[in-house]
């Protein structure tokens, strides 16, 4: 399966994704330039962390009128699975591609730990590697990660079973404690309706490899490949 | 223009004498803007005309060293395989003090800077920290937190932006740094050998061009301003400190590594300190050639900018690139992919000369050379040696130990630093296997496939009462960190903080730092590869107490030897290498109990120390440790506490330490030199001890990691028994609790 890793200019977890992605069998991945226009010949699209066109105004909102996020768009239409790490979180909610957004975190400082993730549903292309209720230590490193939706959006999510991924504690509760930015429901990952596009706070390629304390971030590239 | 009158002289820092200097040098009188030109490059921290009669003392060459201190913007150390490596550290004291959050960001954008100029891809960042007192209700405290708030929050800004990886430092508060904060960071990248670029003007005839942030005006000479004590008017020269952009960096970064790998470039450098001025006398001088610019060609973010004003700017995220002629348009497609701004502002030329033009008119004609290398150097008056006499014991009587060691680690010095690193983004570029908050950072590089261990290290208590034997034993304790994670040194760099150099005591504070440092770098085979001296650290109350800060960096050969310091399982033998040792000078025992900064410090062995550190790191290459942790501040008790509390799950240990008197806070709080605390199996403590008698290194088993929920210490005929949740919370809750959360 071949991953397009986009590069916006202040990308700056490109390079990882697209090193922890080379090193599972089966996959391979490769840049694609913001000014690019064309996604063929990719199964899978990856928009990576970092500080996209340096966060100004507000993160993900000019990334989003980016030329390669017109193709991105109809690469999602047509069904191709599509996911946004952290800022590329931000940057598909900023086009629509996923509902709901991302603001400063509830203790306004920016914050990189070690975080436990609640698979809420194995039911999608990006989790069914790991089963429901599983707990997942995958890292953040965010200053703007609290997410947020209105009332009839967060029902809206739940009664689809968009929600993938909770911040729990380290048995699997969900608690304000372990809610390390304030997100609403504890949200740390969502999908779309049509089940192809995912958004996540947490970096699951910082948890790829033994060195770096949990190898729990495959189970999610585990899933996109398996689907 | 301005008249030169001698008012106008002695406000741009420069004396009668360098005045006359600087006619000979022209051979006529020189306009305002060269007097400006004049008076960035020949401030210290471009010239180090005070220091760089001591700096020479340093060790620079070895068998791994690419490139020599002060030959670039970095040395450069060769890892094998082909591999290299460029790191250097540098202070922002002054912005900083001024305007923490710019002051900061600046800083690390300043020294991320440094390391792409080499050709080497930035991988990580550390930094060391000294602020005053953050504790209390005085406005001096409230002060001191808004500092340190301020510069955390803009180190993190700039590096989690730019997405260098910030894993490890170390933060010290005390008072001698109130209204005078250190801000010393350390950057460190990759490169091939063959990818080691040169800050040179090479090729006569080829083009010189601009690319980066527009110049403005804000950092107008920050050089000279940062070569000042600072005042109450400080506040005043604001302007002076820059304001950063990490996006605007990113991308000249992305670009630079670009530009240099398609062989267009002849020489680059970055414009930091002295802006435009700087990089172009600098790249004239080391290329033997000269260099024309013309100011009219500069990109600027102002109109009606002077030649002063434009020559003088410290705007920051800016690069002067001398380009192989014929290749321009390669160079062009690759500013524009990377939208940065750029021009064509100059040519090399062969007379010499470091001309600047605006349109037709000559506004500085100085022979490159003597204005970038041939600086007055001096060497100032030093004070008569005087060192503080033994620790007089009656003084301080034994303090109830029970509520020492709470005490200590609440001390914002010793207690943990997670407020600060929690901030920092430490795991981008997958390379961060041993977290902050460990002794040193270990760090895999991913392109190299090489495994780096970096610690910054430097005792300012130590050196305010002995800088000699200060200075030695913080590159001996930046060892000992890198050896207790397994890894071998390879070189360091240093960061020189001292007060006014014009003061004989200040001058003999780094004369004799100097001259100790040099001397540990011999014995621990790590040559300063360079680094940055940072003079003039006074405020209204006095000098700053020396702080000669080294950054170390070392190499583990299998990832399979990385270590860490906190204890790993119930059973476990806990092995002391080294002797118990009795020396509380400078402790800071003394400093949090008793409130002293008394006696002179731990005396440094040299043959015990590396005989520790090599006995230690063999063990963990036979497979033997699973922790190491380096006895510093606070002695054993602090390190056996950090070993049970710092880990993701707390383990108790109950110990026996031997003691020479009926005083447990000797035994306890003693800060003697070359002492590592290992946990093994049980099963193995035999062999590690029988192994470490056989190398001659004096070592006992304290006692064992229980699992259980205390610390329990029997020493001087007394037991101790602290609950670890208590010892946690003081350690762990001061800072946050301090910072208002």
């Amino acid at each position: 399966m071949k991953f397009a890793v986009l590069r916006f200019p202040g990308s700056n977890c490109d390079q990882d994704c697209v090193h922890a992605l080379n090193a599972i069998p089966g996959a391979s991945a490769d840049y694609v330039w913001h000014k690019d226009t064309s996604l063929a010949g990719f199964d899978a699209v990856v928009i990576p962390g970092g500080f996209s066109y340096g966060d100004y105004l507000r993160c993900g909102a000019i990334a989003r009128f980016s030329p390669v996020m017109k193709s991105v768009k109809e690469f999602a239409a047509s069904g191709g699975p599509v996911i946004g790490i952290c800022n590329g979180f931000q940057i598909l909610c900023e086009s629509g591609l996923l509902p709901g957004a991302l603001v400063r975190n509830r203790g306004l400082h920016f914050v990189c730990k070690h975080v436990h993730l609640r698979v809420e549903s194995d039911e999608s292309r990006f989790t069914n590697a790991a089963a429901t209720g599983r707990i997942l230590n995958i890292p953040i490193a965010h200053g703007e990660g609290c997410y947020f939706a209105d009332d009839a959006t967060l029902a809206h999510l739940r009664t689809n079973g968009q929600v993938l991924l909770r911040y729990c504690d380290g048995q699997g509760k969900i608690t304000d404690d372990a809610n390390p930015n304030g997100s609403r429901e504890s949200i740390a990952g969502i999908r779309n309706e049509a089940g192809n596009v995912f958004g996540l706070m947490p970096h699951p390629e910082r948890a790829c490899d033994p060195l770096l304390g949990s190898t729990d971030g495959r189970s999610i590239f585990d899933s996109i490949l398996k689907s | 223009m301005t008249p030169i009158t001698p008012e106008v002289i002695a406000k741009h820092g420069i004396t009668p004498e360098e005045f006359q200097r600087i006619r000979e040098i022209l051979g006529r009188e020189p306009n305002f803007t060269e007097l400006g030109v004049f008076s960035v490059m020949w401030s210290e921290h471009c010239s180090y005309k005070n220091s760089k009669l001591e700096l020479k003392k340093f060790p620079t060459v070895g068998t791994r060293v690419l490139v020599k201190a002060g030959e670039e913007n970095a040395g450069v150390i060769d890892i094998g395989d082909g591999w290299a490596i460029a790191f250097k550290m540098e202070s922002h004291n002054h912005p900083s003090a001024v305007e923490p959050f710019q002051g900061a960001a600046t800083g690390v954008g300043g020294i991320i800077r440094d390391i792409f100029t080499m050709g080497a891809r930035p991988v990580f960042s550390m930094n060391s920290l000294r602020f005053g007192d953050i504790r209390g209700d005085s406005a001096e405290a409230r002060t001191n937190r808004r500092l340190f708030a301020g510069v955390v929050a803009g180190i993190s800004h700039y590096g989690n932006c730019i997405g260098i990886p910030t894993i490890g430092g170390e933060v010290y508060f005390d008072d001698s740094y109130a209204g005078n904060p250190l801000v010393n960071v350390f950057c460190l990248g990759i490169l091939r050998h063959e990818q080691i670029a040169r800050g040179a003007a090479k090729g006569i005839g080829n083009p010189v061009f601009y690319v980066g942030a527009e110049t403005g005006r804000d950092g107008l000479a920050g050089a000279a301003f940062a070569s000042r004590e600072l005042t109450e008017e400080s506040k005043e020269d604001r302007p002076a400190v820059q304001v950063g952009d990490p996006f605007r960096e990113k991308l000249l970064l992305e670009a630079c590594l670009e530009l240099l790998a398609s062989g267009c470039v002849a020489g680059i450098q970055d414009m930091g300190a002295a802006g435009l001025t700087c990089s172009t006398c600098e790249t004239a001088s080391r290329g033997g050639t000269g260099v024309e610019i013309d100011l009219n060609l500069v990109p600027k973010r102002e109109t009606g900018m002077t030649p002063y004003e434009i020559l003088l700017s410290e705007s920051q995220e800016r690069m002067l690139v001398i380009v192989n002629k014929g290749e321009e348009d390669k160079v062009r497609a690759i500013f524009e992919k990377w939208d940065l701004p750029y021009a064509e502002v100059g040519v090399v030329n062969d007379d010499g000369m470091m001309r600047v033009r605006e349109g037709d008119s000559v506004a500085v004609e100085i022979p490159a050379r003597k204005l970038a290398d041939e600086a007055p150097l001096y060497s100032r008056e030093a004070a008569a040696k005087s060192l503080p006499a033994a620790l007089d014991l009656d003084k301080f009587p034994e303090a109830d130990c029970q509520a020492a060691l709470p005490a200590i680690l609440a001390h914002p010095s010793i207690a943990s630093k997670r407020w600060v690193w929690r901030q920092y983004d430490h795991m981008v570029r997958l390379g961060a296997t041993v977290l902050p908050g460990s002794d040193a950072a270990v760090f895999i590089v991913r392109e190299a496939n090489k495994i780096l261990a970096a610690s910054t290290d430097c005792n300012a208590i130590y050196c305010r009462q002995d800088p000699r034997e200060g200075a030695k034993i913080a590159v001996a304790e930046a060892a000992r960190n890198i050896a207790c994670t397994g890894a071998v040194p390879l070189a360091v760099t240093d960061n020189l903080n001292f007060g006014n150099p014009h003061k004989p005591e200040n001058f003999l504070q780094i004369r004799e730092a100097v001259e100790g440092m040099a001397e540990a770098c011999r014995k621990f085979d790590t040559p300063v590869t360079g680094g940055n001296v940072s003079l003039y650290n006074e405020s209204p109350a006095g000098a700053i107490d020396p702080t000669p800060t080294v950054g170390m960096v070392g190499i583990v050969e299998d990832a399979a030897h990385i270590t860490t310091q906190f204890f790993k399982s119930a059973g476990d033998a806990i092995i002391l290498v080294g002797e118990p040792g009795d020396e509380l000078g400078a402790s800071h025992y003394l400093l949090a109990v008793h409130g002293a900064k008394a006696g002179p410090p731990p005396k440094l062995d040299y043959d015990k120390e590396l005989a520790v550190q090599d006995a230690v790191r063999s063990l963990i290459r036979s497979g033997l440790v699973k922790s190491a942790h380096d006895c510093a501040e606070g002695g054993l008790a602090v390190t056996l506490a950090e070993s049970c509390i710092s880990g993701d799950k707390m383990l108790g240990a109950a110990v026996k330490i031997p003691a020479g008197s009926s005083r447990a806070d000797i035994p306890l709080f003693n800060e003697s030199q070359s002492r590592i605390v290992l946990s093994v199996k049980s099963g193995d403590a035999a062999g590690v001890l029988a192994h470490l008698e056989k190398r001659g290194v004096p070592a006992s088993r304290l006692g064992e990691v229980t699992g259980g929920s205390n610390l329990e210490v029997t020493t001087a005929g007394k037991s101790f028994s602290w609950p670890l949740a208590q010892l946690h919370e003081k350690w762990d809750a001061t800072i946050p609790t301090l910072m208002g959360e």
